[in-house]
Formats: C-alpha cells, structure tokens, sequence
C-alpha cells in the first residue's frame, strides 16, 4: 500500500488524504513529526489554540513483522514546555496506522463549536463524527465502550479527562493488544488534542499490508536483529524485573532523587524494587511479562495485581514507581500500583504528576510519604478539576509557582525524571539540552555512567558527558524515526550486528541504501530542526540550563552538586 | 580480618541472599567473593563499593558495602 498523509481540518470538519512531499517522504516517527510541525507551525503560536498541530506517525518499520517495530510518534508544540515536543509508545495504533498506508496523521484548526469528535481512520482516510457519549469518560470507560461499539478490534488512540481539561501534563493513551494502555507521556499533548476536541481516534487498516520492496532481505535481516535483542543479557531482565529493576542499582549508585531532589537515596527502596515488585506480581498470579504491541520480544511490561488477585495496574514503570515512591517517599507498592492506575485512566503523564506532588510534599499540601493523600487528591481534585487538581495537573513547575516553591525540577519547565543530576552528571548535560524539556530518554547516560553499557563513563566525573550525551541524543533521534522501542539501544550499543540489521530493514523495506553515516545524519538533522524550532518560538542557550538548586545543594550519599558551566553545556550544539 | 557487607540484586539473589556481613582475610578482592558465591564473572553488570563503581580486582577494605549486579538496564 502507498504510503500517504492523511489530514484533519477541524475548523471547518474536513478530511483529506494526500500524496507524500519529497521531503518527507525519507521520515517516519519523530523525524516525520518534527518535520511536519517545522514545516506547518509557527513556533510563536498558543500550543491549545488553532494554529499549533498534532501529528502522529508511525515509524518506518512500524507495520511489519520487524520485532519491537510498534511505537508511534506523536508531535506538536507543547503547551508544557512551550518548546516542539515528540512523545512515543507503543500498543496497537503504529502498526494498523502503517497498515493503513498512513504516514502521517496530522489534526488541524479548531472547532468554534463545544461539539466533541471521534475520528476513523481506515485506508480511505479518516471519517469525523461527533461524541457525546464518551466526554468526561476516563480512558479504561473509552476502551471498554469502543470494544463493544466495534467488531474489527481498531486500534485506539484517545485522552481522558485531563486532555479533555486541557492540563498542561495530560498525556495521549494507546490501547496495548490487551486492551491495557500505553501512553504518549510528556508534554501534554493530550491537551492539544483536548484542544481539538478530539476524544478519540480508531484506526482499522482491513486487509491493508505494508508494502516490503525487497522480502527476502527484509526477513534475514529481521533474523539477525531479532536476535541480537532476545540474546542481550538487559533484554532478559527486563523481561523478567521490567523497568523497575532499575530503583535499587539507582539507589545503590546514589542517583534516586528522593524527597523532592533532596537525598540521592530512599530508605524504603528494597520495598518499591523490581525484585519485590516480581516476587508480588508472582505471588498474587499477575503477570511478570507483558508485550505492549506484537512482535515485541523485550516484554518488560507486566500486569500487577492487588491482593485478592484483580488487576491493579499494567505497563507499571521505573519512572513513575520512582517518582511516587521515593521522590513523594511513599513506599507502599500497592498505592503506587492504584495511583498509576487512576493515572492511565485520567491520561496524565504518571512523571509530571508525581513529581508535581513532591512538590506539593514540600509545599505542605500534603505530607511526605502520604500515599492515601495522593490518591485523594487525584480522584477528588485532579479528577474534576479543582483549583488544586488544575495545579498539579498544570505539572510540577505549575505546584511551584502556585506556592512558592524554589526547589522545583524542572528544565523548560519539564519534570525531571529518576536520576539525579549531580550523581549522575551525564543525564543532567541531556536533562538541559534537551530540546523538549528534562527527559531521560532522550539520551540515556545513565546505560554508560551506571550500568555499564556501551562503554562506562565515571558518573561523578565531568569529563566525557557531554560528548557521550550528544552521541545518544542523535543516536535516539533516528531510532525514534524507525518505530523501535528505545530498549534496543541496549543491544545497539553492544552488539555489533544489531544497528547494521537494523540498517539493512530499512532498507529492505524501501528499497534504498541506508548507510550507518545516513542514520547519524538523519539523528543531527533532526536535532537542529527540534532545536531551530525552538529559537525561533523564542528560547535561547540560557534555557539550556538546570535549576538553581542543583547548582547550590549538595545532595548526600556523595555530596556533590551539578558543576557545568554554562559555556560547558552550551558545546553540545557543536556539531 | 576485614569486616564487609556484600549486597546481591536482581536474580543474583536466588538461592543466595539479599544481603550478609562478613568476615574476611586481609587483600581480599572483590573477584573472590564473585567467585566464591559461584557466579559467572560474565554475568556481572556492575560492581559497586559504597556507592561507587569498582572492579574484580579492587582490594575490599574493613567497613566496605559491595554491591553485585547482573546486567541489568530499564529506563
């Protein structure tokens, strides 16, 4: 099937589907959407207001039977960060979008109306029609109804109420292939997709297939790379502990924010670990393994469940069990597992949310450690959207503004996530360069400064950060344009026919000849189009900063504060 | 003698322990408490002494926390 651009116009309610620009026609995923919102949006417009875009792009191998293919990429300017923002995951919607012979997505202009939509898309295009039935649900409501609305299972995008609410850390859900839910996290694009009107978003491809122009290489390449992913030893981990093993080697190091950024370790971290977390989802007939979309052979995602054996939450992550435990100090699995869960269901990034109530913490909204004040407040303030629950739904540099808090991490006003950047120094250059705000996938040092990965690269030490950051940035550029889960940087970064494999399915799929400098490339190229975007909507170096406070505060076990100069981050951009 | 605590993560833990003090000799390094508790050396992701990366052959010392990972990654 050709692959085409299918597009929105909800000022006026029409749809059309478009032939490929030569320009694009080279992208997929986060080089796709970049791109588009680059091209089509000015970067000085209101993120919720008509002018600013939302693009969602499968990646380029999303589609076919390429393992760990199933992420989508969503795009548009953040109304978190004010800064151009790409959030991926994965689930059912990047697959049966490719199938759909859509390369992108993009949804533009906004109702005058107070009329909710819902969106089709198949391989003809996308159909409008409006909704009231589901506005104010949460997501598992959505989920449930569109099961039984529909009988060709369509892949499904959607927000909850925050997005609907238009809070500033409302995040865009995907449904995973059972019926759980896997979102587009930071940045709140599940406001701007609130700001659309737009509640959800079914995609069913039919008997669309994704064209491979030349089968044979496409199937040994898969071959090699598939395998290269199955034997590398973190992928079997994280099978086996998930994200989550990470708490206690991050603590051990410590690198675990805790206490609001005060201590870099959590005195209650074995009961948050991954290994207690696997011993419970045993003990309770959970499950330890769980595949966000086909053809993942990772499998970190679980199903966790409570202690009569019911379902509590899925997709339950390192950085929101981090977050909620040691950051708020609360070290009861289960309340995290429940506050996760009512996350998923209101569509709020489960990072920005429980760092803005360790904030909160601080400002004496509620106590530290106080899981069951959490959960109050997030069905009783966050849920209907109260003055507080706007607050903390506004994310964590909205709770600090609110009640003059100075210790707030945050960078372009992002949350911080898991790893401390004074322990950790390499994660601190991605947190402030970054060109969406504080995000550790970005370019993850902490596989070289802490687990050894890819080399190691003395977490304490300046030296090498900066260089050893850039080079995952562009690295994470590209991957993120393939459709692949990040986690195959683990074997990239090892294996020596993983990236070459990698190379060789694209293109296989395209038939065209990829080399391994075109892909570093095409990472640069879409760092400095992420970052022009941003200098034009007005950011400068200075951006390119951290908080204060880590400059200032010595965190404890190691005492160090974070020491780049100015002038020291600001070399990243030479390349 | 040297008094030390060796700490084990992940499924280095089956079968052995979360965490145990103990009493060694003078100049032991940390490969020999890999070893003696029967674990693959290649199966070791990170080695940490209080909070800091070590190697194999790094000399214990009385009052020591080692920490002994299998590889192991997430984010």
């Amino acid at each position: 099937m050709k692959d085409r651009i299918f597009r929105v116009n909800l000022t006026d309610l029409t749809t059309s589907v478009e032939d490929v620009p030569e320009a694009w026609a080279g992208h997929g995923g986060r080089g796709l959407t970049s791109t588009i919102i680059a091209a089509e949006v000015d970067p000085t417009c209101h993120p919720l207001g008509p002018n600013n875009k939302l693009v969602f792009a499968p990646g380029l191998l999303s589609g076919t039977v390429a393992a760990n293919s199933g992420r989508m990429s969503v795009g548009g300017k953040s109304p978190l960060t004010g800064t151009i923002k790409e959030a991926n995951a994965g689930g059912t919607s990047a697959q049966l979008l490719a199938r759909c012979g859509c390369k992108a997505l993009i949804l533009e202009g906004q109702p005058k109306a107070d009329t909710w939509y819902s969106l089709a898309v198949t391989p003809e295009g996308v159909t409008i029609s409006e909704e009231a039935e589901l506005i104010g649900k949460g997501n598992f409501a959505v989920l449930e109804s569109l099961a039984t609305r529909t009988e060709d299972k369509p892949a499904v995008i959607c927000i909850g109420p925050a997005g609907e609410m238009k809070m500033a850390s409302a995040n865009i859900s995907v449904k995973d292939p059972d019926g759980g839910i896997r979102s587009s996290g930071r940045g709140g694009l599940g406001a701007v997709m609130g700001s659309k009107r737009v509640k959800f978003i079914t995609v069913t491809p039919g008997d669309g297939k994704v064209a491979i122009a030349e089968p044979d290489k496409f199937k040994e390449a898969n071959r090699t790379f598939a395998k290269s992913l199955v034997d590398h030893p973190v992928s079997q981990a994280l099978g086996q502990y998930g994200t989550n093993v990470l708490v206690n080697i991050i603590n051990e190091s410590g690198g675990l924010p805790t206490r609001n950024f005060t201590q870099g370790q959590f005195a209650g971290h074995e009961k948050i670990s991954g290994e207690t977390m696997h011993d419970t989802i045993k003990e309770r007939g959970g499950k330890v393994k769980h595949n966000c979309h086909a053809g993942c052979v990772i499998q970190c995602s679980q199903v966790y469940n409570d202690l009569k054996g019911e379902k509590l939450t899925s997709g339950f992550e390192y950085e929101s069990i981090w977050a909620l435990g040691a950051d708020c100090c609360v070290d009861n699995l289960d309340q995290i597992a429940e506050a996760d869960n009512i996350m998923d269901d209101l569509g709020i990034d489960s990072i920005e949310t429980s760092v803005a109530f360790g904030v909160a913490m601080e400002a004496g909204v509620l106590e530290f450690g106080d899981g069951a004040g959490v959960l109050r407040i997030l069905k009783d303030d966050v849920a209907s959207g109260t003055g507080l629950g706007r607050i903390i739904g506004n994310g964590a540099g909205s709770v600090g503004r609110a009640y003059g808090v100075t210790r707030v991490p945050v960078v372009k006003n992002q949350a911080i996530p898991a790893y401390d950047p004074r322990a950790i120094k390499g994660i601190g250059i991605t947190y402030a360069t970054s060109t969406q705000g504080a995000d550790h996938t970005m370019g993850y040092t902490i596989a070289t400064n802490i687990l050894n990965v890819g080399g190691a690269v003395d977490p304490l030490s300046k030296e090498g950060q900066v260089e050893l950051s850039r080079n995952l940035q562009i690295a994470t550029a590209a991957i993120d344009s393939t459709g692949m889960c990040l986690f195959i940087a683990f074997a990239a970064l090892d294996n020596e026919q993983c990236l070459p494999s990698l190379i060789d399915l694209i293109n296989a799929r395209f038939g065209i000849a990829l080399t391994a400098d075109d892909v570093t490339n095409l990472g640069k190229y879409i760092l400095k189009t992420e970052r022009e975007f941003n200098l034009k909507a007005g950011f400068t170096n200075l951006d390119d900063r951290l908080p204060e406070f880590f400059y200032t505060e010595a965190v404890a076990p190691h005492n160090v504060v974070f020491d780049f100069s100015g002038e020291e981050i600001d070399t990243f951009w030479n390349f | 003698m040297i008094h030390v605590k060796v700490k084990l993560f992940a499924y280095f833990r089956e079968n052995r322990f979360r965490e145990e003090d103990r009493d060694l000799a003078e100049h032991t390094r940390v490969m020999d408490i890999v070893d003696g508790l029967g674990i693959d050396r290649d199966e070791v992701g990170v080695l940490m002494i209080n909070s800091r990366h070590c190697s194999f052959e790094t000399e214990l010392q009385t009052g020591d926390i080692l920490a002994i990972f299998p590889v192991i990654g997430g984010g």
